[in-house]
């Protein structure tokens, strides 16, 4: 089984069991379980389709599991109403309302709670202080930039003090470049306030950033759960390696196996892994070789294995980092980025030039799935 | 010097035409009603305005009729009861119709088109007509007739002082404000629908999971957001209402008073034209003056939001 199961823990703060969404025939979501410890912030990472704004719409309220069970610090939330439930949702693009000011926004989820004026008014303006928008109180959400809105729609999800935070690609309506500022920023509060948190995104950059777990989703399964480095380092199918980051992934056949190295062979080299795996001499598995674990070199390396002569086909510049394409022998194109060496190496790579990847035992995955 | 064709340009001429049209058919008949109110009746034609006598130009214009509207309180009482009948039908076709055009805007995109449709379908056929058949159902065995009658609710109607006595249907307040709130109610519906199609239900969503009941998001979310609608259906139901001359003079009596029949009274029956331009001069600036000082609101209050 490839999904990686937490072991249940009691303590567990939100327990999401066996849940199943089908939709007419169709599972959006397929019995998927988690459990999701007090001050955790978890993501669920997928395409669009892949079934997690089914889940967090579940998490909600306005979607009810065909079966299974969501369980919030022990209360089972099957049997609440939306507005019954102690969590609130921050909306993509916000869903401010439109007709209100920034106060009344904040304000709105504490009226219905019917607390005296006085104890919203000073929570209203401790939850506009948290994200520093204390001067724009008066202001209509049209008034705002993005960035602005988005900390009111923040503001305004904290401000009944939910137990759990859910939040629907937070960031998804911001320009990059005030997407990283915000990101930072976002979790900051988050902290700060100690709120538990589920997020939706389908930016593996923001749930890498973001989340202390994510859960990769696929097809309305969970395909590995983990924290950012361990979905990135060790991705556990095909899917996942592929999905986040860039990847090379190479087929081949398990020629030697020995308890701490095995050796594989692919239709251009042979890769010398520096720990056993478990399979069997023969059978297939696919090797997956990030491009910046890869270094170039222009003459031909010492080593017997991990390496392989290439053609550059194609260069990409990022300004910090390029990235190199290398037309093996096989027709195979090998993704090498590596840090701008514009001043270091005597004489740059170029279109057509030979070059040799290599790459330590330690840099690849070996997938079996 | 610009020439003659750097002013005439396609621009100019697109934003021309709607001007031209209200100049034409909106301004310039308002200016001769004016005319018309300030003048003198001379037997069958009227004195003109300014005459040139033993080389003095003399402007005459007779405000008499708008003295006499001041002091004779029919008329006053008149538009009184306009706006009242006005405001009545105004408020039960919002009444009857924001449900109609909230259900019609949350029902499927595909049975949406089918609404809409039976919502225009009365306008295939001809208003009068359509004034007409109330007549027949609310006279003696008419079949609205038969069923306020046996379901008592005539009692109710009679309680409440919209019918002279039980039984009696036609020619009362009641028939009026009936065929007023029937036939202007289209005029309520395709605005607040066309409004409330558009509004984005993820702030519902919001609102409830903020803790607001469906009844208090609807309150404190729809509402509030469809008051463009509200008040484009209320403006749409209200003017032309106030003026109403054929419904009043089919389905009205003697109690309704309406401006659209006393004018029509002072044009045909009293031949006295000036004194109909007059009482149409007055209403039109009763009407048009408090439009505009809502629409000067509308604009500061947009422009304040920039």
């Amino acid at each position: 089984m490839s999904q990686a199961q937490q072991p249940a823990a009691a303590s567990a703060f939100l327990q999401i069991h066996e849940v199943v969404k089908d939709f007419g025939g169709y599972k959006a979501v397929n019995n998927v379980s988690i459990d999701i410890a007090k001050g955790e912030i978890f993501a669920l990472l997928g395409s669009s389709g892949c079934g997690k704004t089914t889940l967090l719409r579940m998490l909600a309220g306005f979607e009810t599991p065909t079966s299974g069970k969501i369980i919030l610090n022990g209360t089972d939330l099957a049997g609440l109403l939306p507005y019954e439930r102690p969590l609130n949702m921050m909306f993509q693009s916000y869903a401010l309302f439109p007709h209100l000011t920034v106060w009344e926004n904040v304000a709105f989820g504490l009226k219905r709670d019917g607390l005296p004026k006085d104890q919203i008014a000073t929570q209203v303006e401790a939850m506009l202080k948290l994200v520093q928008l204390s001067k724009f109180a008066k202001r209509k959400p049209h008034q705002l930039s993005g960035g602005q809105q988005q900390r009111v729609a923040l503001a305004r999800s904290l401000a009944k003090k939910p137990q759990l935070l859910l939040l629907d690609e937070p960031l998804g309506a911001l320009d990059k470049k005030l997407r990283e500022e915000t990101q930072i920023e976002l979790v900051n509060i988050i902290e700060n306030v100690g709120v538990t948190c589920v997020m939706v995104t389908h930016d593996q950059e923001e749930a890498m950033t973001m989340a202390s777990r994510i859960a990769v989703m696929s097809e309305g399964r969970f395909l590995q759960v983990g924290a950012p480095s361990d979905i990135y380092e060790t991705p556990a199918t095909r899917f996942v390696a592929d999905f986040i980051g860039n990847v090379n992934l190479m087929d081949g056949t398990l020629t030697e196996d020995q308890p701490d190295h095995v050796v594989i062979s692919c239709a251009d080299c042979t890769h010398y892994v520096g720990h056993g795996i478990t399979g069997t001499e023969g059978m297939t598995v696919t090797v997956a070789l990030r491009p910046e674990k890869i270094r170039l070199e222009t003459q031909k390396p010492a080593t017997e294995h991990n390496q392989v002569q290439g053609t550059v086909k194609d260069m990409s510049y990022f300004g910090s980092y390029t990235v190199y394409h290398l037309a093996l022998p096989s027709g195979q194109v090998l993704k090498v980025s590596e840090s701008n060496t514009e001043r270091h190496r005597d004489k740059p790579l170029t279109w057509g030039d030979s070059a040799w990847a290599c790459w330590t035992p330690t840099a690849q995955v070996v997938l079996t799935a | 010097m610009k020439s003659l064709r750097s002013w005439f340009t396609g621009r100019a001429a697109v934003i021309g035409v709607p001007y031209v049209w209200l100049l034409l058919f909106f301004l310039l008949p308002f200016l001769i009603v004016m005319k018309i109110s300030v003048s003198e009746m001379e037997t069958v034609n009227f004195k003109d305005l300014i005459t040139l006598k033993d080389g003095v130009l003399q402007l005459a214009l007779r405000f008499g009729n708008y003295v006499f509207i001041t002091e004779d309180d029919l008329y006053f009482k008149t538009y009184l009861s306009s706006l009242k009948y006005a405001a009545v039908t105004t408020v039960l076709c919002l009444f009857i119709g924001y449900p109609f055009a909230y259900f019609m805007a949350r029902a499927k995109a595909t049975v949406q088109p089918a609404l809409l449709m039976l919502v225009m379908l009365p306008f295939w056929t001809s208003f009068l007509l359509r004034v007409y058949a109330w007549k027949g159902l609310l006279s003696e065995h008419g079949w609205a007739y038969d069923f306020i009658t046996a379901t008592r609710l005539d009692l109710a109607l009679a309680a409440g002082g919209l019918i002279p006595a039980p039984g009696q249907l036609m020619n009362t307040p009641f028939s009026l404000v009936l065929g007023m709130t029937y036939t202007y109610l289209p005029f309520m519906i395709l605005p607040l629908y066309s409004n409330l199609a558009k509004m984005d239900l993820r702030l519902l969503e919001a609102a409830t999971d903020l803790g607001a009941t469906a009844w208090v998001a609807f309150w404190k979310i729809t509402v509030p957001l469809s008051k463009a609608g509200i008040i484009a259906g209320s403006m749409l139901v209200f003017i032309p209402c106030v003026g109403e001359f054929v419904i009043p003079e089919l389905l009205g009596g003697p109690q309704t008073l309406m401006i659209g029949r006393v004018m029509w009274d002072e044009f045909f029956s009293n031949n006295d034209w000036p004194m109909a331009s007059t009482v149409a001069v007055v209403m039109v600036l009763l009407i048009i003056v408090p439009l505009a000082i809502f629409s000067k609101y509308q604009a500061e209050a947009q422009e304040a939001r920039k």
